[in-house]
């Protein structure tokens, strides 16, 4: 019988294997325990018999006839000399052991009892629960019997000793009863001599019989060791260990039947208890264990034909010591060595136990421990697979790309390929493929005809075959501007980790991206890289082009709101274009707009030597028409935006912005997500030509203040830390009054915490107050772009409290931090405060006092993203399987209803912004549009839901698009 | 102001729009003087909108909201144990906080509850402490000083007559209460005790020194009024919609005890164990509670922008099977019917060896094991068997 590979896998039955199954499936019986000969050839009937399967190129399988690579080898197996207990079923053995009769196999459970477990079992397998609590149970139950119900014999307990040792414990005859017995018949404090006629005559013994136990002549029976032992109240017995050997154990469990297994939750027809000692060993394919060739022409095998090779020779030597009749102490070791080494191949980890090594030392990696773990065959190889047709390298930033889009370097290009099927129209093309060649950019790699027969293409036959591509043929062509490509960063913690994207080739290395997808990715330019995925059927292009584009992942789920939108720069744009409201004469406009689809100006705000526009004007040419909006800025004024014009505001973090910027997101919910895709664009290009004109740039002098404000500084700090001395001499002198709930101890350091907190903020303020609107680091942390308010303090006014664990520093020397303070100090300066600014800079102590908490900050970090990281996998793992489904329910893959309807009311998360109070659908708003805006036709249709908006699935497309919907 | 016409007054009542919806519609449309054709478009483009927010049929929107949780993980700070509102009380915080609720462990790392009075004890900061020590531990040590007694073999305790009056200002004469603590002494230590006014003393039945020492450390465990497990209380007095009342905040908890004690508003009481409150009201207030716990513990660090929609699925999926099954190995993940599952996600061997002996079967219906086996998943674009067959119009 051989193991054919199924084509299409429905179902997976688990269970144990019958050890003559073992020997149908086997290729061979392995006996030798060498592998290859002096020449090099395989033994036969050893391990690298090549009946098991063939790993060297060239060379054919004796089994089924195929070649390296199609033949997946074929089990052999090793007829044991003794059987051999199964490490993973030692628990299973053990119950089993305690649950059954020694005598008769069955299971000690009368048949009523047995009824009532099989009805529970069948009960807690509808619920779908575990049954383990039941089987446990019930061997519990049944390990409390001294009797067998069914036979009467009497049970012993089981004792295991891990892994594989199993004894029988009963209690014998003590070796030295007769001293025993001598012992209590001597007097004692409490009663006289006892003489062997008293003896005999409490326990009905004749005499002599007494006198020969006494003197160790003759063994007493049972009952008169019981006699004896109540008559003397003493003990003559002592426990002795009786070990089982496998093979009594599986001739044990060979009696059990069938119904009394099935009661303690083992299928009894795929699983007999017996196969879980084994009798044969099945011996993995080649292909499991290939053998590598190294440098110097040596063989080096895998771990698991070394372990075989131990376990043949061990079978070997048992089996001639049998035959030679060896003595049972030497049998008895070897089966124990067989045991050990049979043991160590399933599984090199159990505790206990050494675990097997290598020559080098390095312990041997068996069946088991390639199974388990994140490098295990699970969830290593199984679970995550490898693929063709990708690509990684560094990213790197280039402005000048759509957002949708991704720059490839013509080297990836050339290699990565889509197939086109060649046919009457597009044959010119893919012979013009073909006829570049592999190596020139938009060329061919391979081709297939319509026999099949796939041709590589070269520089030499490139020009003859382009000549013999005809419809019907498959094109392995290069990727081109336009493909449609998948684009990854990990970790992977969210969908917007994975996107698609539009293909440019470029040239050079890197590929590059527009820098306002940086924020869905978590990527920056510091030498990340991404990984790139060429799709390869119409079906995975489609719904990438559909579901997974860039702009169509801008709403992120978690909240609802954009999370692709302005950055850094971007924001600073639009904060110098939109704050104050400059005015730009028309060459400084339309060079604004230039890089925007805007070619024309509108009409100018007013005229001051020369026509002007003001910076709103400018930015409202970016925006719908229709769009009607309301908000607060970060910058603190509000922002009005009436029929697609900005009236009044500044438009920064808050309004463009990556997370939830107010104008992006409306335009993408209210729009269209192409629509929010060219504003996005069109924003960050507005932007970074806004910053050029103006320039913007930061250095030490931008944190610099007037000698006066730092006196300030200085005078506000000195007060702090007054506050605090005055705050430790009360508490020295017992006057400090405690906080409820708290001691005094910590009243104290919460006041001292809550007063240097409070001298940085007023420090920040006064330093604050000497900056210019205009300041480079004010103008950033307004508009939201980068840094804030606290960061621009520290660098100008004071760097403030540094903290290890949420309290001030006090770890170091004993009572003292440093050892340039004295014992007990609870000064500011002794425990952690830190009065200079960064730009003063900071002395050796408070340095390392800051480097205390910034480190605490990077171990938080590292044991953060692991802790997190698993985190996740198990929150993925539990609610992967849910689906909602067409009724509204959410169910999991075998239709377990978990919700009726999604979140409560079905919404969907993308449409309905969390940190928002108004509704997803807004009725009001809806009476307003259809009251009084004058739709064209297909506007009003695609409103009330008639018609669909026009799609657009390519950024080659944007043109058509736009003119569907005339904005 | 006009009346709408029936039929779109009917027509509303026979779209699938939820009720809030539906009373939005019928106000907006009531109040605004539209026609019935305006009428009927401001219907129609309703459903339209509500159609279109809804969640798109084959959604995964498990391991979306999975994701939605995860991925802030990342932000959130450990080791915080700070303050959640209240500064006087320690409460873990931050990732290990959302670790812990995740896990569904059976004793949060710092239980806690947060008891509401009623009425007439809310409002009177006397009467409130009434009930904070009928819930706060009260150990007798804490109500007057213990000497040993070495010649004589005793332990004595003289009560102090401040403390007794402040904590039962309604009895009149400190020594009844002097005499419920020496019974309940007698009761907890099995031993005779004499009283003398406020003075208590007792000792081991036969003269010795070690169990002399035993019967003082064994006093110290003794509660005498209050919860055992709840070692504080914190008055809070708070702005409510009807003005200002006195809430309890309790170090510990023991949710079922609290609820029965007079003055306790049970109506509003919450606890941080989830197991508690599943105990005591039920596996919906569990679900509830397991949500705004959550959802605490993000709003404290900052992340309140998740939709409370993720944190809804991942409370439901916990109490589905009407107990609170943890997020991983020891729940969710563990009770799946897929043995592959299984083993994929943690403890390998032992799932697979497992399965042999119970001959399970492993029907590939899920994720992991259709990755497993390299078919497409059944779930999104994986899960229509719809297909255009070319060729066929209409």
């Amino acid at each position: 019988m051989a193991l054919d590979t199924p084509q299409d896998l429905e179902r997976i039955d688990f269970g144990l294997m019958d050890p003559e199954s073992y020997r149908d499936i086997s290729a061979t019986k392995v006996i030798t325990a060498d592998t290859y000969d002096d020449d090099g050839f395989p033994i036969d009937m050893g391990l690298m018999d090549p009946r098991l399967g063939v790993i060297d190129p060239g060379l054919e399988c004796k089994t089924c006839g195929k070649h390296s690579g199609s033949c997946n080898g074929h089990f052999g197996h090793i007829e044991l000399a003794a059987p051999v207990i199964h490490v993973g079923f030692a628990k299973l053995i053990r119950r089993l052991l305690r649950g059954t009769c020694r005598e008769c196999s069955r299971i000690l459970l009368t048949e009523p009892e047995q009824a009532e477990f099989r009805d529970r079992l069948d009960r807690t397998r509808d619920l779908g629960q575990d049954v383990d609590d039941v089987t446990k149970a019930a061997i519990r139950q049944a390990r409390k019997k001294d009797r067998c119900p069914h036979c009467g014999e009497e049970q012993f307990d089981i004792q295991h000793e891990k892994p594989t040792t199993y004894y029988e414990i009963q209690d014998v005859l003590a070796s030295d009863y007769p001293a025993r017995i001598a012992k209590a018949m001597e007097p004692d404090e409490n009663s006289a001599r006892i003489t062997p006629r008293e003896l005999a005559d409490a326990t009905g013994l004749d005499v002599s019989r007494v006198q020969e136990i006494i003197s160790g002549e003759f063994r007493p029976r049972p009952d008169d060791r019981r006699a004896l032992e109540s008559a003397l109240d003493i003990e003559l017995t002592e426990e002795d260990m009786n070990k089982l050997m496998a093979s009594d154990i599986r001739d044990w469990f060979e009696h059990i039947p069938d119904d009394d297994i099935e009661t303690i939750g083992i299928d009894a027809t795929d699983s007999r208890p017996e196969w879980m000692i084994q009798t044969v060993l099945p011996v993995p394919p080649v292909t499991a264990r290939p053998s590598i060739t190294l440098d110097n022409g040596q063989r080096s095998e895998d771990d698991l034909t070394h372990k075989l090779v131990d376990i043949i020779r061990i079978n070997q030597r048992f089996m001639e010591n049998r035959e030679a009749g060896a003595p049972q102490l030497i049998i008895e070791d070897l089966w124990e060595l067989l045991q050990y080494h049979v043991t160590t191949f399933m599984d090199n980890e159990i505790s206990g136990t050494p675990p097997a090594r290598h020559r080098s030392g390095r312990p041997l990696k068996t069946l088991s421990q390639r199974l388990k773990g994140k490098e295990g065959r699970f969830r290593g190889s199984l679970s995550g697979k490898r693929v063709n047709f990708s690509a990684r390298t560094v990213i790197s930033p280039d402005p000048t790309l759509s957002l949708n889009e991704v720059g490839v370097p013509d080297r990836v290009a050339t290699e990565m390929t889509q197939t086109m099927n060649v046919n009457d129209r597009n044959l010119e093309a893919a012979r013009r493929y073909v006829r570049n060649g592999p190596e020139a950019h938009p060329g061919a790699n391979y081709v297939r005809r319509t026999d099949g027969r796939r041709l590589k293409v070269t520089e030499k036959n490139c020009e003859e075959l382009s000549e013999k591509v005809e419809p019907g043929w498959e094109v392995s062509r290069h990727l081109i501007d336009g493909d449609i490509i998948i684009f990854n960063r990990q970790p992977s913690l969210h969908r917007m980790s994975i996107m698609a994207h539009e293909v440019v080739v470029m040239p050079y290395k890197t590929f590059r991206l527009n820098t306002t997808v940086c924020p869905p990715y978590n990527a920056d330019f510091d030498g990340d890289e991404m990984n790139m995925h060429a799709l390869q059927n119409e079906e995975a292009r489609a719904e990438a082009r559909v579901l997974m584009r860039v702009q169509e992942q801008m709403l992120s789920p978690r909240f609802g709101e954009n999370i692709i939108g302005a950055i850094q720069d971007h924001v600073t744009g639009t904060y110098l274009l939109t704050n104050q409201n400059p005015r730009f004469n028309e060459t400084q406009a339309l060079d604004l707009l230039r890089t925007t689809r805007i070619d024309e100006l509108p009409e100018a705000d007013g005229v001051d030597g020369e026509p002007y526009w003001t910076g709103r004007t400018i930015f409202s040419e970016l925006l719908p028409d229709e769009l009607d909006l309301e908000f607060g800025s970060s910058a603190g004024d509000r922002v009005v935006i009436e029929g697609g014009q900005l009236l009044e505001g500044t438009v920064d973090e808050d309004a463009v912005g990556a997370f939830g910027g107010e104008i992006v997101d409306s335009i993408a919910k209210l729009h269209s997500r192409t629509r929010a895709r060219i504003f996005i664009n069109e924003v960050s290009s507005l932007a970074v030509r806004t910053i050029m004109h103006f320039g913007f740039s930061i250095s030490i002098d931008d944190e610099s203040i007037p000698p006066n404000a730092q006196d300030q500084v200085d005078e506000a700090l000195d007060n702090a830390e007054d506050r605090v001395q005055e705050l430790i001499e009360a508490y020295e002198q017992g006057d400090l009054e405690s906080l409820p709930g708290r001691t005094i101890d910590e009243t104290l350091e919460m006041k001292i915490m809550q007063t240097l907190g409070q001298a940085r903020d007023s420090a920040g303020d006064i330093a604050e107050e000497h900056f210019a609107g205009d300041n480079p680091a004010v103008v950033m942390a307004e508009s939201g772009a980068r840094g804030s308010m606290l960061n621009l303090t520290q660098m100008t006014g004071c760097v403030g409290q540094q903290a290890v664990r949420g309290e001030r520093i006090n770890r170091g020397y004993e009572n003292r931090t440093l050892s340039h303070f004295k014992e007990n100090d609870l000064s500011a300066d002794a425990r952690g405060f830190v009065r200079h600014s960064y730009r003063e800079g900071l002395d050796p102590r408070e340095f390392f006092f800051h480097a205390m908490g910034g480190r605490e900050g990077l171990v938080d970090t590292a044991v953060r993203t692991s802790k997190s990281g698993y985190l996740q996998r198990r929150l993925i793992n539990a609610l992967s399987e849910l689906e909602a489904q067409y009724d509204g329910t959410v169910r999991d893959t075998s239709d377990t209803v978990v919700q009726f309807e999604f979140g409560e009311d079905g919404t969907s998360p993308v449409e309905v912004s969390s940190s928002a109070d108004e509704p997803a659908v807004d009725v009001e708003r809806i009476a307003d549009t259809v009251l009084d805006s004058e739709f064209d036709d297909g506007e009003k249709q695609q409103f009330l839901g008639e018609g669909y908006e026009p799609t657009n699935i390519s950024e080659h497309a944007d043109d058509w698009w736009l003119a569907q919907s005339d904005d | 102001m006009s009346t709408i016409p029936t039929e779109i007054e009917q027509a509303v009542e026979e779209t699938n729009l939820p009720q809030r919806l539906k009373t939005e519609l019928h106000s907006t449309l009531t109040e605004r003087d539209v026609t019935a054709d305006e009428a009927e478009e401001i219907l129609q483009a309703t459903v339209a909108q509500y159609e279109e927010s809804r969640v798109d049929p084959l959604d995964p929107v498990g391991t979306v909201s999975a994701q939605s949780i995860g991925e802030p993980g990342t932000q959130m700070t450990m080791n915080t144990f700070h303050y959640a509102g209240v500064a006087e009380i320690d409460v873990t915080q931050g990732l290990p906080r959302l670790i812990e609720l995740v896990d569904a462990r059976k004793e949060p790392d710092t239980p806690m509850m947060t008891v509401y009075l009623d009425e007439e004890y809310a409002e009177d900061r006397e009467r409130a402490h009434e009930v904070v020590w009928n819930i706060e531990a009260t150990r007798i040590l804490q109500l007057g000083d213990v000497s040993t007694n070495v010649a004589d073999m005793l332990v004595q305790i003289s009560l102090n007559e401040d403390t007794l009056d402040e904590r039962w200002p309604t009895v009149d004469d400190p020594v009844e209460v002097a005499g419920e603590i020496a019974d309940t002494i007698e009761s907890a230590l099995g031993v005779e005790t004499q009283q003398e006014g406020l003075m208590l003393q007792f000792g081991p039945d036969e003269p010795s020194y070690r169990d002399l020492l035993q019967l003082v450390e064994e006093l110290r465990e003794v509660v005498f009024k209050g919860i055992e497990d709840v070692s504080r209380v914190v008055i809070r007095k708070e702005e409510t919609d009807q003005g200002e009342e006195f809430v309890l905040y309790t170090e510990g908890s023991d949710f079922g005890t609290v609820l029965e004690i007079e003055g306790v508003d049970a109506s509003r009481c919450t606890c941080n164990n989830i197991h508690e409150i599943n105990k005591n009201l039920g596996i919906e207030a569990a679900r509830e509670s397991i949500i705004e716990e959550t959802m605490d513990t993000l709003r404290e660090q900052g992340l309140d922008d998740v939709n409370i929609r993720h944190l809804m699925l991942v409370a439901d999926i916990m109490t589905n099977e009407g107990e609170i099954a943890a997020i991983g190995r020891h729940g969710i993940s563990g009770a799946k019917d897929s043995v592959l599952a299984r083993a994929a996600f943690e403890v390998t061997v032992s799932h697979l060896l497992d399965a042999a002996i119970h001959g399970e079967i492993d029907h590939l219906d899920g994720v992991t094991e259709n990755v497993i086996v390299g078919k497409p998943i059944k779930l999104g674009t994986g899960d229509v068997d719809l297909r255009m067959s070319p060729g066929a119009s209409d």
